[in-house]
């Protein structure tokens, strides 16, 4: 009989849709849900557009979720349509383009469904468990993190994310900057906390301060989350 | 070294109301631009340093960034030109003549340059440039930029720019980026660009 462990290692963290044996894993992944069809769809949020005033604004919310994390759904599923259809008819011609199309909005919908959830109401404060224990194996103290990831999602350049990643391989948490939402990805690293910089995130209640969004995120960080993550996947 | 500065706008910043609104023109200009001139000078400094002394460990970084904020302040300069409070309307004569040579009318022109404002991936630009050649082909062409540097056609001079940053319309806007972009062809100054496409060709 396989032990949860073992069927983590086989499937990998963050796992594509919902053909999994165990629907115990499912959630524990937070799978990207789909429809009937095998559509990927948009995830409904824990709590209300306002919930997380005033760290983020409920108008940015709800454009945020319904609009800019919609066009990456759509944008997802459109790709892997087409990439199906240059297989039956074999036509290469757009392979390059669709398989630019997968890599931004297959990785905007997947970082923006991780993003929601490292979030909530009764966030804020500081880790405990493994997640802390690593932070201060890898970085220091909780305060060097802090400061590092401040400094590598402010500095991030043009449109973005900071991300706290873990690498199985290397057994280290990682500070990584992502540009667009694919661009300057560590292969094997898998996203446990992230904070989106592109400026439609905060501009409408912070404008071009986006330091000061991102000491407002903060204070909403779902620690219980990101503790999860981590134990998914090590 | 002389240092690079903030041109002045040469309007107010409500001048363009109501298709750019003031708040925006506000912060692009005096936080965003500012930024740009800023980390340029700032790039340029540690780089005649770096002659000084013999230490080039920092030379890949600081290109890029003289990339990023010189390619930066340079479209700003030209964007800010290319608007105006008297803006809109077409371009006449010889500029005119070149649009419809190249795209087959103003209307085709004007489609591709939106659809090409729409569909920059992330922030950057979409712009209307003059390409030379060596080989003496001198050709209008519609390009994008991302960030500011990124898509640079080798060879191309901007006649015409617009910046699709989320910055430059989420205010007034928020996502609906292509009503800025259809709101920015009421603001164009087409004797500015007309000027920069006869020094252009000379």
């Amino acid at each position: 009989m396989y032990s949860r462990r073992d069927m983590l290692k086989v499937f990998g963290a963050g796992i594509v849709g919902s053909q999994i044996a165990n629907p115990e894993i499912a959630t524990a992944f937070n799978s990207l849900p789909v429809d009937e069809s095998g559509k990927f769809v948009l995830p409904a949020l824990d709590y209300s557009y306002d919930a997380l005033e005033p760290n983020i604004d409920k108008q940015t919310m709800e454009l945020h979720h319904s609009k800019h994390h919609q066009g990456y759904v759509n944008g997802l599923n459109k790709a892997l349509d087409n990439l199906m259809e240059t297989r039956e008819k074999d036509d290469m011609s757009l392979v390059k383009h669709w398989s630019r199309e997968l890599a931004f909005h297959g990785s905007g919908h997947f970082l923006h469904s991780i993003f929601w959830k490292n979030m909530s109401p009764k966030g804020g404060g500081e880790p405990v468990g493994e997640v802390a224990k690593a932070i201060n194996k890898d970085f220091g103290s909780f305060e060097k993190f802090k400061n590092h990831f401040y400094s590598a999602a402010k500095s991030v350049e043009g449109v973005g994310w900071g991300i706290l990643g873990y690498h199985p391989a290397a057994d280290k948490l990682m500070i990584l900057q992502a540009e667009k939402h694919h661009n300057l990805t560590v292969h094997g690293v898998v996203p446990l906390l992230v904070v989106d910089v592109w400026e439609h995130a905060y501009y409408l209640r912070y404008q071009n301060k986006r330091g000061d969004y991102i000491k407002a995120f903060f204070n909403v960080i779902n620690w219980n989350d990101v503790e999860e993550r981590l134990k998914a996947v090590r | 070294m002389s240092k690079y500065t903030l041109p002045e706008l040469g309007y107010s910043y409500d001048a363009l109301e109501p298709h750019i609104d003031k708040e925006t023109m506000e912060l692009h200009h005096s936080k965003h631009h500012a930024s740009y001139v800023a980390g340029l000078n700032s790039a340029l400094e540690k780089l005649e340093a770096a002659r000084a002394s013999g230490d080039f460990s920092a030379v890949k970084h600081l290109s890029r960034e003289v990339a990023f904020h010189g390619s930066g302040h340079a479209l700003h300069n030209i964007f800010w030109k290319n608007m105006g409070p008297n803006g809109g309307g077409e371009p006449s004569s010889e500029l005119a003549d070149a649009i419809k040579n190249e795209f087959g009318s103003f209307d085709a022109f004007k489609g591709q340059f939106m659809a090409a404002a729409g569909a920059v991936e992330g922030s950057g630009w979409a712009i209307l440039g003059l390409h030379k050649g060596d080989d003496g082909i001198d050709k209008l062409m519609i390009v994008q930029a991302e960030k500011h540097q990124n898509l640079t056609v080798q060879g191309i001079t901007p006649l015409l720019v617009i910046d699709v940053w989320e910055h430059a319309y989420y205010l007034r806007y928020q996502n609906k980026r292509p009503d800025y972009v259809k709101a920015f062809f009421n603001v164009i100054n087409w004797n500015d660009v007309a000027e920069r496409y006869s020094k252009a060709r000379a």
